[in-house]
């Protein structure tokens, strides 16, 4: 079906169930319980979910398949959420022509960016495609402020000039984004029980559209395009002396993966109709290198598993307090409790990079094929001997 | 004229700070041939190596003074120093107040040890990897050890204040026989920086330790057929270049207070500066240190901002991109070396 392998289709029908149900998954503990608060089945964190996954589904395309590591990807997500909200301000509150045009513009800007960087390869390209990005970040937060309302951040106000549409609704507020009508805020909520789900309208819009991009990318990552982007990344000197130039591929991948980013931005934007130049931060471009590493780079679910994976449990360790710890761990002697709150306290609440960091580490030292090299190691063991001698060659040519 | 000496010498300071952090940079580069994204992490542990020094000469302790009143009549509480009480008010005070310059012998050895644990604990299990791995495990352990200070000492930026001495301003113009007032700490910063580059350069040309440790950067399988240990002393050389981002770090504090990401905010630049001087080339980082800095307090010249808008924020950037995209060894690199 699709045009997809019976392998690949089963992975598009994962992600489709994981997606288009997560707001019962999400939603596991009754909300009047005491795990209620690991709840991550509001709108607004679900929507980060599936956005974080088109962001990092885009960067896999370019990291997982040529090796080329960007350092600055987020800006073209920043470059997206400029765009969509300039959609906004001047043309109208629909979502799809500001989406449209986000990718389009990060599009041009990954063609400008790749054509520069691309003229390099290893370190040298992770620094320039840096450079890129510290220096668009460094303009937008300066001269560009009549463009991107520097340190504010760009926002919708009362008087925007919009050409189709109203400049403020009948109450006096400024009108929410929509999709021909329907409003991207809308929720619908439902309740079983002591659970309460929500559905939220922006969130099936960008699950739908992620499944889109996840389906694109598994058809990239097929086809005879992305064979020759393999070929560069294991050995892209051998590819040269065929005499064939590797160039135009890469800059094609490039270009791909940077208007998955500026879909990323646009879909942030038409969410909460916002853009700040810290988007663009290097450290933000880090952020998806992490996400695609953790998960699995070169692997097709990789990404999305590893952005789930990243803003879930920060959004979870973010909440646990010392409180929480104490009441955890009250079973302990007391001296014990402390203790151990004592040991446990740097990595929660404020300290969720910390726990970040040493795990990427961990990832990056024992796992360099991510969460799914994990997930196969460990199904290795339970098959049995003969099946891990099988994973053990499986493992030259990583899960895909 | 004066405008533009003036310029030169308030790129001086930054430029000796680039200058130092991509001589290190590059010194792990060359020896190891790993990318070290944590040696701006090195030069942040540096600075805060001065806010615990300061911390620990200030611990003090409180007696009442019966013979001193506050405002509301209460005996006030008088808090001394220990070092004060050590060395009597005169001495004590001093040792304080130049807690800064005395951070240099605390962090040495904290530094070098930091290195050794590094090297020997993690970057050595990274040589055969790709330079991608090196670059993010690495990168996740600046992550970490921002995280690691920001949690012992906070967000926020920490006063750390030069000794009385050097706090002021001199007219460095009068040798010139122009007016040119700057403040005396970037003078002394530089005079350091100096001092260090020129010990680490005559350290690797006239010393036996390195003229091997360059023959190993020049031909590491050779080295090592002779029967000479060269990862111990690239090991040792990591630990310098630990030494060496601590120091410029100990010594910036005065000029800019220290916070938990002022590591990452040199990284990057601190990157470009040894791409821009080439590879592996340790007269290229340090040329290319200085010459940035000064390009960059240029820029930010009104006279040239009112040209160009903006240019201050990317002129490095530009000139990297320019530099790698014309000349990718950069400005002293060995040809061949990282040429791809």
């Amino acid at each position: 079906m699709f045009g997809l392998e019976k392998k690949d289709m089963r992975m598009l029908m994962i992600v489709a169930i994981l997606t288009l149900c997560a707001p019962f998954i999400l939603n596991p503990f009754p909300t009047d319980s005491a795990l209620a608060q690991f709840n991550a089945g509001y709108p607004d964190l679900m929507q980060r979910f599936v956005i974080f996954g088109i962001f990092a589904i885009g960067f896999n395309i370019l990291f997982g398949l040529t090796g080329y590591l960007s350092f600055g990807h987020a800006a073209f997500l920043g470059v997206g959420s400029y765009s969509a909200v300039w959609m906004f301000k001047l043309l109208s509150m629909n979502v799809v022509p500001a989406i449209m045009l986000s990718v389009v513009i990060a599009g041009i800007f990954a063609l400008l960016i790749g054509y520069v960087s691309l003229r390099r390869s290893g370190i040298y390209f992770s620094i320039l495609t840096l450079a890129f990005a510290q220096m668009s970040f460094n303009l937008a937060y300066s001269v560009l402020t009549p463009i991107t309302n520097g340190e504010t951040g760009l926002q919708l106000t009362l008087e925007d000039p919009r050409v189709l549409g109203v400049s403020a609704t009948a109450d006096g507020s400024i009108p929410v984004t929509n999709l021909f009508g329907l409003e991207m805020r809308s929720t619908f909520e439902m309740a079983v029980g002591p659970w309460a789900f929500q559905f939220n309208a922006g969130y099936y819009l960008c699950a739908l559209i992620l499944l889109a991009s996840f389906y694109l990318s598994i058809r990239i990552f097929r086809s005879p395009f992305g064979m020759m982007l393999r070929a560069v990344k294991s050995n892209q000197q051998r590819m040269n002396y065929t005499g064939l130039n590797s160039r135009p591929y890469t800059l094609a991948a490039f270009v791909i993966s940077g208007m998955y980013a500026g879909l990323a931005g646009g879909l942030m934007a038409s969410m909460d109709p916002l853009a700040g130049a810290e988007r663009m931060q290097w450290t933000a471009s880090g952020e998806v290198v992490l996400m695609t590493i953790l998960g699995g780079a070169g692997t097709l679910i990789g990404p999305v598993l590893g952005a789930g994976f990243i803003k879930y449990f920060e959004n979870i360790f973010s909440k646990i307090n010392d409180n929480v710890l104490h009441s955890w761990f009250s079973f302990m002697p007391d001296g014990m409790e402390d203790f151990v709150v004592f040991v446990i306290h740097p990595f929660i609440g404020k300290g969720w990079h910390l726990t970040l960091g040493i795990l990427f580490m961990l990832v990056v030292i024992f796992l360099p094929g991510g969460l799914v090299e994990g997930g196969q190691r460990i199904a290795g063991w339970f098959k049995g001997r003969k099946s891990s001698e099988k994973s053990a060659s499986g493992k030259t040519n990583p899960a895909e | 004229m004066d405008a533009i000496l003036l310029q030169i010498f308030n790129g001086l300071d930054k430029g000796s700070a680039y200058a130092l952090i991509a001589l290190g940079l590059t010194l792990i580069f060359g020896t190891l041939g790993v990318v070290n994204f944590a040696h701006g992490a090195l030069f942040m542990i540096g600075a805060f190596c001065a806010v615990t020094l300061q911390r620990i000469l200030n611990l003090s302790y409180e007696v009442i003074d019966e013979t001193q009143k506050d405002f509301l009549g209460n005996p006030l509480k008088v808090k001394t120093p220990y070092v004060e009480s050590w060395f009597g008010p005169e001495m004590g005070g001093a040792i304080i107040d130049w807690a800064v310059p005395l951070a240099i012998l605390f962090a040495i050895p904290i530094m070098i040890a930091i290195g050794f644990i590094m090297e020997r604990g993690l970057i050595k299990h990274f040589y055969k990897r790709a330079h991608a791995d090196q670059i993010l495990v690495t990168f996740g352990l600046a992550i970490v050890l921002q995280e690691v200070i920001k949690y012992f000492y906070g967000a926020n930026p920490i006063q750390t204040p030069s000794p009385e001495a050097l706090s002021g301003v001199a007219n460095v113009g009068a040798v010139f026989g122009m007016d040119i007032v700057y403040p005396v700490w970037r003078i002394v910063y530089f005079c350091f920086s100096v001092l260090i580059i020129g010990a680490i350069f005559s350290f690797l040309q006239f010393t036996t330790f390195g003229m091997v440790v360059r023959a190993g950067m020049a031909d590491r399988e050779t080295v090592g057929l002779l029967g000479i240990n060269i990862d111990r002393r690239f090991t040792i050389m990591f630990g310098i270049a630990a030494a060496v981002a601590g120091l410029a770090g100990v010594m910036y504090t005065p000029i800019n207070s220290p916070n938990y990401h002022m590591g990452m905010d040199f990284l990057v630049l601190s990157f470009v500066v040894v791409v821009v001087g080439g590879m592996g080339s340790l007269p290229g980082a340090v040329l290319a240190g200085f010459m940035l800095g000064i390009l960059e307090s240029f820029a930010s010249m009104n006279e040239i901002k009112s040209i160009i808008p903006g240019i201050d924020q990317i002129i490095i950037y530009v000139v990297a991109i320019i530099i790698l995209l014309t000349r990718p060894r950069g400005l002293m690199g060995r040809k061949g070396v990282m040429e791809e």
